[in-house]
């Protein structure tokens, strides 16, 4: 069945496919959200250590979720991968920079003699969560703003900036959505918290901290979707292909396609009742709510920036220059060979939440960290 | 295509991308190897039940998790580097090259990453069973991830499975099964996984036999050498027979690379292999001067390994550059003529094209099919470019197999002596197994600076040249990452390091 697929909907196949990655590591930014908690939420030391057992447990795979998001853009839309990865340089790198430092941090933290102390650790944790997704967020926000590079014959691409994508984060509506992203990420880890460690004290903090980060979160929430509704879109004009700037383009998207419509409103919906029943009415499970909502919100951006004959790398330097998911797309057959391998998928995200449950049955408590299997715990 | 050709960016890109995956290929071998080691040690404590296995297992798990860490750092930058780094390359490519990453993530990485979590945190949570069900699947995972990330590799090697796109003026996937069995990337597999076996067992032999020096640890330190060193003199062997596959492959899809690796400047029926050599420097291509300014060599070895075959003719490097008729070599002077005359045609083909003029484009078209095979030659200037360098390829090849050579040896001695019950008199013995760690690190560089060297200039084997692979970055730009990386990974794997030695001295949990 696969094989009989048209390109085109091949091409929407991974569109969506990609989005879902995207947007599944959005949700598991929940990691680097709790992050950025460490210096202010826990009181003494085990609490501490509380929260990063609960987080070391997960951050591997917000990690890989952001390693297959790269290797299926490569496979899928090559065009892209080059083009942003070659072009706006500076961003990538740096984002990539707190992951490196990311990785290490639970595992080397407490170890003795771990060289930098625990507090350096602590601090790559904090530039994880905070500049790294920040700077993630300005990157997304340049499949709506454009970035100024073009194309030549050959693909080769030329950045018409010094900063290297670095400039992204100037702009206004970039910004906003990196500190949404940020704040966003700050709830989640908080609902993620509460959820996973059995520790009063701590998990009452915990949905302050949620409460403070989603009121913050909210003018740059309002801001970046106010923005989308009203902004110029880079269109695509599918009988010539050309590329051209239109009007409420995003706007157009939304209406003109009810399920993207929906998905947007249902993510939003579940994100408020998720805070409203952690941080109002002391439920626990928040994090399941929020984590999906902010899947749903995730997906509706995306496809606000891929469907409906949008540019979703689009450059405002030259508008011919723009990437569409067809121009940008691997070849048929290669798409159809990938598809056969996505329909594994499924089994893959049977197993981890199977394994998940498994795990996180039992709520962590600081009896845990001090029993005799410790020595393995961060 | 491309106008002009920054070197100095070119080379550091190279030399970035270089400090990368040197860093990497220090953690993950040992990743590959003691994966397996830690699920050996587990499976005997949970068909034993006795609480030793269990405490060893998890004093080896300690220092795995620690090296494992460190190896996931350095390969994020890896994957997006091919972007970064080599962004004409990765739009060429990407229709074959992206697949192999893609698919890794989704079958190998999340296996390797879900399951990690069990195998730490999962002592109290899971039961014994599924606890040792996740740390087999560590291992698997670890290994599925080179499967991919070499049949993404042997690629490059030798590129298969694909076809030139003249609209799209890039390479495209034919057949997904050529590019995962391609002969190349089986013999990768092969060879890199077993050598991650060898050196995680020298790994664990060489820190118990520290311990056997120090007195500490006995009973541990003898049990981790029974099953480490059968282990690792099994992966020896096989170790072995694929590196020679590997060289056989070389030999048959990379001429020049093994040209390069044995100094062969002339080509020669029976050709010797050379045991052990100097590099004579100055020497060049179709120059007068002796290849080495001493050797030793053994007759007829270089055309079996090669061929398979002790009277067969192996080429040389002047074969490979000037061609040879007798041999029906074409030169890669001869190629890089009609890699131009391709590369034109290709151009005529676009603007023609782009100005309407379609029996031009179809006529340029049609000629450049026949020239399209050499099409990666045209973009180097003279035939000597065509030539990797020698002494680096040829001395990393050596070094891998002069210690290939020593490792079985060493291993066989321990284990002999152990079964024999007095291992612990034999300190000499014992510090050779300490030895061999760093000698197991040295191997397993050398092994792909022959490989990656070898390969030079191509980024894609006889397709495209690595100046030709890179992007449009300023020297700068890409110097200041490659010192942002350098200082990072040092410094971690200074931490690393230290971190490491200190567990070693606390050694495993007694009562
Ligand atoms: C403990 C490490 C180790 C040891 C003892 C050996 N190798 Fe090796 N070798 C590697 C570790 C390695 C490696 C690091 O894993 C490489 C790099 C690329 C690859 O696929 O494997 C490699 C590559 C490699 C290549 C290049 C393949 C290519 O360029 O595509 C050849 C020809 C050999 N090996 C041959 C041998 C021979 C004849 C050995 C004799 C016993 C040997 N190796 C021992
Ligand atoms: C399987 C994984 C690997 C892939 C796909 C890969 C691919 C590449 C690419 C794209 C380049 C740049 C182009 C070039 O200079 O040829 C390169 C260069 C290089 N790689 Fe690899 N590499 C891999 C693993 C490694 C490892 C593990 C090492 C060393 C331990 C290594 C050593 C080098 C070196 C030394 C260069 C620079 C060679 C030169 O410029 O002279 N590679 N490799
Ligand atoms: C250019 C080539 C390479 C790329 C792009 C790459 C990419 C990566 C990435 C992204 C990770 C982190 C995965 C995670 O999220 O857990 C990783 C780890 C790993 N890679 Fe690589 N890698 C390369 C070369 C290799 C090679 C040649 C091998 C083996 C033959 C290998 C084996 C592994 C293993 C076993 C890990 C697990 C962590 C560890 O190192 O201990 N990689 N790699």
């Amino acid at each position: 069945m696969i094989g009989n697929l048209d390109y085109s909907t091949l091409q929407h196949i991974w569109w969506i496919i990609a989005s879902l990655v995207g947007s599944l590591f959005i949700f598991l930014t929940f990691v680097q959200g709790g992050q950025t908690l460490l210096f202010t939420v826990p009181r003494d030391d085990d609490e501490k250590a509380l929260i990063i057992n609960s987080l070391g447990r997960k951050w591997e795979l917000t990690f890989t979720t952001l390693v297959l998001f790269g290797g299926a853009l490569f496979a899928a839309f090559p065009k892209f991968y080059a083009t942003s990865f070659g072009g706006a340089y500076w961003v990538w790198m740096l984002i990539l920079f707190t992951f490196i430092i990311q990785a290490v941090s639970y595992e080397y933290r407490k170890k003795p003699h771990n060289f930098l102390g625990s507090t350096t650790y602590e601090a790559f944790l904090f530039v994880n969560g905070s500049v790294g997704i920040l700077l993630i967020g300005a990157a997304v926000g340049t499949f709506f703003t454009g970035s100024s590079f073009s194309l030549n014959d050959y693909n080769q691409v030329t950045w018409q900036t010094p900063y290297r994508g670095l400039e992204a984060a100037k702009n206004l509506f970039n910004l906003s959505l990196g500190l949404f992203l940020v704040f966003n990420a700050r709830v989640l880890g908080a609902m993620y918290l509460i959820n996973n460690i059995d520790h009063k004290t701590l998990t009452d903090r915990c949905r302050k901290s949620a409460w403070k980060s989603f009121l913050w979160s909210l003018p740059f929430l309002l801001y970046v979707l106010v923005n989308l509704l009203f902004m110029k879109g880079y269109a695509l004009n599918p009988e010539t292909g050309e590329i051209f700037l239109q009007n409420g383009k995003y706007l157009q998207n939304l209406f003109g396609n009810p399920a993207t419509l929906a998905l947007l409103l249902l993510g939003l919906l579940l994100v408020i009742y998720a805070v409203n029943i952690t941080c109002l009415k002391g439920k626990n499970n928040g994090i399941w709510f929020g984590g999906i909502g902010t899947v749903l919100v995730g997906l509706a951006v995306f496809f606000l920036a891929g469907f409906n004959n949008t540019a979703f790398y689009p450059s405002s330097y030259d508008l011919q220059s723009s990437l569409t998911i067809y121009n940008a797309s691997s070849s048929h057959y290669t798409l159809t060979a990938m598809t056969y391998v996505a329909l594994s998928v499924p089994f893959v995200l049977a197993y981890i939440a199977y394994v998940w449950r498994q795990m996180d049955s039992k709520r962590l408590t600081i009896a845990e960290l001090q029993s005799e299997d410790a020595e393995e715990m961060y | 295509m491309v106008e002009q050709i920054d070197l100095t960016q070119v080379n550091w890109a190279r030399a970035q991308f270089a400090l990368t995956a040197m860093y990497h290929w220090i953690f993950v071998p040992l990743t590959l190897g003691l994966s397996f080691l830690v699920a050996f040690f587990e499976s005997i404590y949970v068909r034993t039940g006795n609480e030793e296995w269990k405490r060893l297992t998890k004093f080896w798990m300690t220092l795995f998790g620690i090296n494992f860490a460190i190896g996931v750092a350095t390969g994020i930058i890896m994957e997006f580097e091919f972007g970064t780094n080599w962004s004409n390359y990765s739009w060429m490519v990407g229709d074959i090259f992206g697949a192999p990453l893609a698919a890794e993530g989704i079958f190998a990485f999340f296996l390797e990453t879900t399951f990690f979590a069990v195998m730490f945190f999962g002592w109290n949570r899971v039961s014994k069973g599924f606890h040792l069900f996740s740390t087999w699947m560590v291992a698997v995972g670890s290994n599925l991830s080179a499967l991919w990330i070499l049949v993404a590799n042997g690629w490059m090697q030798f590129p298969t499975g694909m076809r030139f796109n003249p609209d799209t003026a890039r390479f495209e996937m034919q057949n997904f099964w050529e590019v995962l069995f391609s002969p190349v990337a089986i013999s990768k597999f092969t060879h890199a996984t077993s050598s991650g076996f060898l050196l995680a067992s020298l790994f664990v032999v060489g820190i118990s036999c520290w311990y056997l020096l120090q007195e500490r640890h006995q009973t541990m330190a003898k049990r981790s050498i029974i099953v480490a060193s059968v282990f690792g003199l099994l992966s020896a062997t096989y170790v072995g027979f694929t590196g020679d596959e590997a060289a056989y492959t070389v030999a048959q899809k990379q001429p020049m690379k093994l040209a390069a690796m044995e100094g062969l400047y002339d080509g020669q029926t029976s050709a010797p292999l050379v045991a052990v050599g100097l590099i004579n420097s100055a020497k060049l291509p179709g120059d007068n001067q002796q290849p080495f300014a001493m050797e030793i060599k053994i007759p007829g070895l270089l055309s079996l390994l090669a061929n398979r075959d002790p009277g067969s003719f192996v080429p040389g490097i002047n074969d490979l550059v000037f061609g040879n008729r007798q041999q029906h070599i074409i030169g890669a002077q001869e190629k890089i003529e009609k890699g131009k005359i391709a590369l034109e045609l290709l151009r005529t083909y676009k603007e023609s094209r782009k100005s309407g003029d379609q029996a031009i484009a179809d006529a340029s078209l049609k000629a450049f099919g026949d020239y399209q095979k050499h099409m990666g030659y045209g973009y180097l200037n003279s035939p000597s470019e065509a030539v990797p360098p020698v002494g680096i390829t040829f001395y990393a090849f050596h070094i891998m197999v002069v210690t290939g050579a020593i490792f079985p040896l060493v291993l066989l001695l321990i284990l002999y002596f152990q079964i024999r019950g007095n291992l612990a008199s034999h300190r000499w013995l014992l510090y050779l197994g300490i030895l061999c760690i760093p000698l197991g690190y040295v191997s397993q560089q050398a092994g792909w600076v022959l490989a990656e060297v070898g390969r030079q200039p191509w980024a894609i084997y006889g397709l495209l040249p690595v100046t030709v692979a890179n992007s449009n970055l300023t020297s700068g730009t890409v110097m200041t990452t490659f010192f942002l990386f350098l200082g990072i990974f040092t410094l971690l794997l200074i931490a690393e390091i230290s971190i490491l030695a200190k567990q070693i001295n606390i050694g495993p949990e007694e009562n």
